[in-house]
């Protein structure tokens, strides 16, 4: 008789990793004490490349919208953030919500168009509507036109008193907005939202005769992708202090390095990203000093895994057995050990 | 009158758009393919033109007939050695490698050529011009606009009427049952994409001779001809020398508004077009 | 060994995670028509596609006049004169009637059959040659796609399931064909979910239960009951 079958999301690795991570977030908390400006710039932009492979996988990997164009929030993240503190004033951990939002009603206005288009078109459709947002932008003449604008000092010094406290707390945003991104994430996965996007990509025909509405849940997908994206792409000039069209709409940085990372690291699960970001910024200290070499070397690399292991660095981790670092899948605890 | 020069000028652009759009329409109509290295190949057309016209001392347009064959064989390698493993249903791997290819070959011809811009001379042929009725009216544009359209008439007489049409049409169609057929699938997919490049060289030779060009500027030669394409619609070379002509004149004229305004309009213009017709305007297949 | 062209031994064959055949054999002689039945996922298409080589195998499990075919791509296997007739009939929808036809001469392989002759054989094809092969009528597609295979010139014809979604009378006529086709030293293997037909045109019979060969033996000298028990299992 088996009267303790029971539903869990949790394993000894899932509980144990959650346990890990949480102090490893702690211990980078307190980075600013322990490590030096290049290292604590270095972690800040691991942290938001983190997030936006997290997210990207978000769309791309769980939704199966394959956008070839979200480097057009990074840009309008950035471009946002300069026009409302340098534009309108605005104090630059106040503008920072105020990012989310226009990201979020930017994409949703584009979702309306995007959305009509299927596979490669979607993909072209989105590329081409970051051109759009980047000559646009280009246009602009107070926020620097096409040669671009420096972040203004007072707008600098108004983060936090002394060099020191204002590296910390562009380094903080950088920690707190990666927390936030996984979170989201981990929290919309686990959710009803989350399980109805696994049927959808896996058999979208399925979902929908079950009552799931498709568009509803893409839709929703985007909006939070784009919305955080725009975040990032804030915080990324924040940390650049300077914006250009092409350094904020640039297709390699923000799109090709992000699939490149996400594809390294293993699509479609919440734990490739974060190899994948592991294993980019591993290829680029080790390597930098090469320059060009390094870029062609990811090239390579992403275009081996793909071929040759097409679940990632991750996948070959996880194997056939399906082990999880994030308690997301559920299981059936309290069967009998079948043995071999 | 300027405003009919403008269109005038708007076509013949888009004749060079056709061209960049023509081997991609190829590709994507037979394979499905969507190919992110396809405007980083016409710039390496343009490089590989370079070095053959400077180190043989030959004229662009002559040494094109070299550099067609050069980057036929590069397609055909490239497609049997790389490319066939990534086409199946999904759209991601063909998309990541081609992505990859991109990045390879802009850093390579960065490292080869540097990033300093170049030109292909092609002499007088650059400033000459024809007066047609009130228009004085480029040679040069006048030459790759026609160019362009005997492009796309051999492509479709090839398509429709011969073996290998065939045989492209139908491995498109049923990959499998084309097997049975005696069609190995692998070496029709090489020369598909072999043919596409032979166009694309073709595209890169112009180009060069029209603008300076660097490695970095594939991208949104990429993005022109896929937006012909995408507007004429799939499976359609017609089509897409339409796309490539609307999209011409949709940029001159928003040049006419504003310089800065030229290529904005022209993306415009796109997205209008697929907001309405989501599948371009004449669409032969699914 | 001349005396048999195909030859199926112990084949295991499936799809990724699903094996669907189970060490099944099977032999082929020049100029016979042999049957398989089975009921709906006994292995039937999964056994045609092997042979044809749209399906991997591995091991010397297959054999074309004692060559090892199996780890041959379906391209070479057409060319060495082994035709299927695909469930579904699987036309190729941008091609014409006539595109259709002469792309199955492609292998080159040479013949009694041409296009004219296919006409002969089915004149309706003739008239609507140009039309697109997606316009006709199912029995009309059935023809295209029995024309296609025979204009490679082939050694064995295999056809599975061609009186699938056909009307009765469609199915006679087809049939009816079947003897001009097969006479000219051409072998067959029909597949068909209609018993009676398969045992009627065919000399010998395989039967295929849960991938597994139940039954197998002359045509003429099988029992229904035997049949039912060995098509159900049971």
């Amino acid at each position: 008789m088996n009267n303790d079958l029971h539903i869990s999301r949790a394993t000894r690795l899932s509980t144990w990793s959650m346990v890990a991570l949480a102090v490893i977030v702690i211990i980078m908390a307190a980075a600013p004490s322990w490590a030096g400006r290049a290292e604590l710039r270095l972690f800040g932009e691991f942290f938001l490349y983190l997030s936006l492979a997290t997210l990207w996988n978000f769309l791309a990997g769980y939704a199966g919208l394959v956008s070839v164009g979200q480097h057009a929030y990074v840009g309008l993240g950035g471009y946002a953030f300069f026009a409302l503190t340098m534009l309108g004033g605005m104090h630059p951990y106040a503008a920072m919500p105020v990012v989310v939002v226009a990201g979020m009603l930017a994409s949703s206005v584009v979702a309306l168009l995007v959305f009509r288009l299927r596979g490669a078109y979607f993909a072209i459709g989105t590329w081409v509507v970051a051109e759009v947002f980047r000559l646009s932008f280009a246009q602009v003449s107070s926020l620097g036109g096409g040669s671009g604008k420096s972040l203004s000092l007072d707008i600098v010094r108004s983060l936090a008193d002394g060099r020191a406290a204002r590296e910390a707390a562009s380094y903080w945003l950088a920690l707190a907005v990666m927390v936030l991104v996984l979170a989201v994430v981990f929290v919309y996965l686990r959710s009803r939202q989350g399980v109805a996007l696994t049927a959808i990509r896996d058999n979208e025909l399925a979902a929908k005769s079950l009552g799931i509405n498709i568009w509803r849940s893409k839709f929703i997908v985007y909006v939070l992708s784009g919305g955080l994206t725009t975040l990032i792409g804030a915080l990324i000039f924040l940390q650049k202090l300077r914006i250009s069209p092409d350094a904020a709409f640039s297709v390699n940085d923000w799109t090709a390095f992000v699939i490149f990372i996400v594809v390294i690291g293993g699509i479609g699960t919440l734990e490739g990203p974060i190899v994948g970001t592991l294993v980019y910024f591993l290829l680029r200290e080790t390597l930098a000093d090469l320059g060009t070499i390094y870029l062609i070397a990811l090239g390579v690399v992403a275009i081996l895994i793909m071929l040759k292991a097409p679940s990632g660095v991750w996948g070959l981790i996880r194997g056939r057995a399906g082990r999880e670092l994030f308690p997301l899948s559920r299981r059936v605890c309290g069967l009998p050990d079948k043995g071999a | 009158m300027d405003w009919i020069n403008a269109i005038v000028q708007g076509t013949l652009l888009g004749g060079l758009y056709a061209l960049f759009a023509a081997g991609l329409s190829l590709i994507f109509g037979v394979m499905r393919l969507v190919n992110i290295a396809h405007g980083d190949l016409i710039v390496l057309a343009a490089y590989v033109c370079l070095t053959v016209a400077v180190m043989l001392g030959l004229h662009p347009l002559v040494a094109l007939g070299l550099v067609m064959p050069i980057m036929a064989a590069l397609g055909y390698v490239l497609q049997r050695v790389i490319l066939n493993r990534t086409m199946g249903g999904d759209i991601l791997p063909p998309l990541l490698v081609t992505f990859g290819l991109s990045v390879i070959l802009q850093n390579s011809l960065l490292m080869a050529y540097s990033a300093d811009p170049q030109k292909l001379q092609a002499g007088a042929l650059e400033t000459m011009s024809i007066e047609i009725g009130p228009l004085a009216v480029g040679t040069l544009p006048l030459i790759v606009f026609a160019t362009a359209v005997l492009v796309i008439a051999a492509l479709q007489w090839m398509f429709y009427h011969t073996a290998l049409g065939r045989a492209f049409r139908a491995t498109s169609d049923r990959q499998d049952i084309a097997q049975l057929m005696g069609l190995n699938r692998s070496h029709v997919f090489g020369l598909a994409m072999a043919l596409a490049l032979a166009v694309t060289a073709i595209a890169g030779v112009f180009l060069g001779i029209k603008t300076s060009f660097d490695p970095s500027i594939g991208g949104s030669r990429l993005i022109f001809g896929f937006e012909a394409v995408i507007i004429g619609g799939l499976g359609n070379l017609w089509g897409t020398l339409a796309g490539g002509v609307i999209l011409g004149i949709s940029q001159t004229i928003g040049a006419k508004f504003h310089p800065g305004f030229q290529i904005l309009a022209g993306h415009l213009v796109f997205l209008a077009i697929i907001a309405v017709r989501p599948r371009g305007l004449f669409p032969r297949v699914d | 060994m001349p005396d048999v062209l195909l030859s199926v031994d112990g084949l295991d064959a499936g799809y990724d995670d699903f094996q669907a055949l189970f060490g099944v054999s099977m032999e082929v002689h020049p100029g016979e028509v042999i049957a398989v039945i089975g009921a709906n996922g006994a292995g039937k298409t999964t056994l045609m596609r092997s042979v044809s080589g749209l399906i991997k195998n591995t091991g010397p499990q297959i054999r074309w006049k004692g060559q090892d075919i199996g780890a041959l791509r379906a391209d070479q296997i057409a060319h060495l004169g082994v035709a299927l007739v695909p469930e579904g009939r699987l036309l190729f929808q941008s091609l014409s009637v006539e595109e259709n036809l002469i792309i199955g001469g492609r292998t080159g392989r040479k013949g009694p059959w041409n296009l004219r002759r296919i006409y002969e054989l089915f004149p309706i094809l003739e008239e609507r040659r140009n039309v697109s092969s997606t316009s006709l009528s199912g029995g009309q597609q059935q023809m295209v796609a029995i024309g296609r295979a025979l204009m490679s010139n082939p050694e064995l014809m295999m056809m599975d399931e061609i009186s699938l979604g056909l009307a009765p009378v469609i199915i006679k006529s087809i049939y009816a064909a079947l003897p001009g086709i097969v006479g000219e030293g051409l072998s067959a293997v029909v597949v068909e979910q209609d018993i009676a037909k398969a045992l009627q045109v065919s000399s010998r019979v395989y039967c295929l239960q849960e991938g597994r060969v139940s039954l197998q033996g002359a045509s003429q000298g099988i029992s229904r009951d035997e049949i039912s028990r060995a098509y159900f299992g049971v």
